[in-house]
């Protein structure tokens, strides 16, 4: 996956966390996940639509997620609670929604957050699309935000191209 | 002052009306959606509007080209993630007043909110002006 794609989910995610939370964020190396990744108790995930076309995720564990709610909501939400999930939903929507305000030339759409919750639970992804993770460490614990786009633009045809002379 | 609060988030919600507490506005009514909102907002009589692009069932900027048929002067400001330049002109083609990307300070809200008010108090002395009668 170009960077192009990725660099804009780490900017958006550190001025989402430290614009709502002040609080820090420090990305690690992104990687590839592999086919038997590894699974989250907390997912935050956003479709994308348009000239780009896939999901973003916002996975934690309980632990992190549940304080890096109360630090956005400003009181403790156990996990499972519908104000839990919503807040969930909303840092995923501002993480989206910035990152896409990011990719040059191109309209992007987003659907409204889903939150799954659960102990270990897999996603199931696009198995022609790779999932990029972006490991990000915070006083909180780490969120990894797992990247699965592509370009969806249609490619230019022959019959667009410029007519050129022939000799 | 009579405000009307349109997300689809209960904690974007609670973090709006905490704003709008502190700058002394307490009759705050929420809605859920642009649906909800449209059959909450004729009765409530909002004097201004916080509203939310991307909502399920009916979004922001529809909710505010169908407010806009009836009601022109009601201040709007569009709180939303939506940050694409291309995405504000719509907006403010739509008749929205202001325009709040999220993620926000505090300040930047407050901010947006008394300047929002302020300029459709300056247009609405304007407006009843240019209607009174010439004095004699």
């Amino acid at each position: 996956m170009d960077a192009i794609y990725i660099k804009p989910f780490i900017a958006s995610i550190s001025n989402v966390f430290s614009t709502m939370m002040q609080l820090p964020v420090t990305v690690k190396e992104p990687y590839v996940k592999p086919a038997e990744g590894p699974s989250s108790d907390v997912s935050g995930i956003i479709g994308m639509s348009g000239d780009v076309r896939g999901s973003v995720v916002l996975s934690f564990s309980n632990t992190t997620a549940e304080n890096i709610v109360a630090l956005f909501c400003g009181q403790k939400y156990g996990a499972g609670t519908p104000d839990f999930a919503d807040a969930i939903g909303e840092l995923v929507n501002m993480v989206s929604g910035g990152a896409k305000a990011l990719f040059k030339d191109r309209k992007v759409s987003i659907s409204c957050p889903s939150v799954v919750l659960g102990v270990n639970h897999i996603l199931a992804k696009q198995s022609d699309v790779p999932t990029v993770v972006i490991p990000c460490a915070t006083d909180c614990g780490i969120v990894n935000i797992e990247v699965s786009i592509k370009d969806a633009r249609t490619p230019a045809t022959p019959a667009d191209a410029p007519a050129t002379a022939q000799a | 002052m009579r405000i009307l609060l349109v997300d689809d988030s209960k904690t974007m919600r609670n973090i709006q009306k905490a704003v709008l507490s502190q700058l002394g506005h307490t009759d705050v009514l929420e809605a859920c959606d642009g649906q909800d909102a449209l059959s909450k907002a004729p009765a409530f009589k909002p004097e201004l509007m916080l509203v939310d692009w991307n909502m399920p069932n009916m979004d922001g900027l529809t909710f505010v080209k169908t407010w806009r048929q009836n009601n022109k002067q009601t201040p709007i400001i569009m709180v939303t993630t939506e940050a694409e330049k291309s995405r504000v002109i719509e907006a403010i083609k739509a008749g929205v007043n202001n325009y709040v990307v999220k993620p926000f300070t505090p300040d930047l809200l407050s901010q947006r909110i008394q300047e929002t008010l302020q300029r459709a108090g300056v247009a609405a002395a304007a407006a009843q002006a240019a209607s009174a009668p010439a004095a004699a």
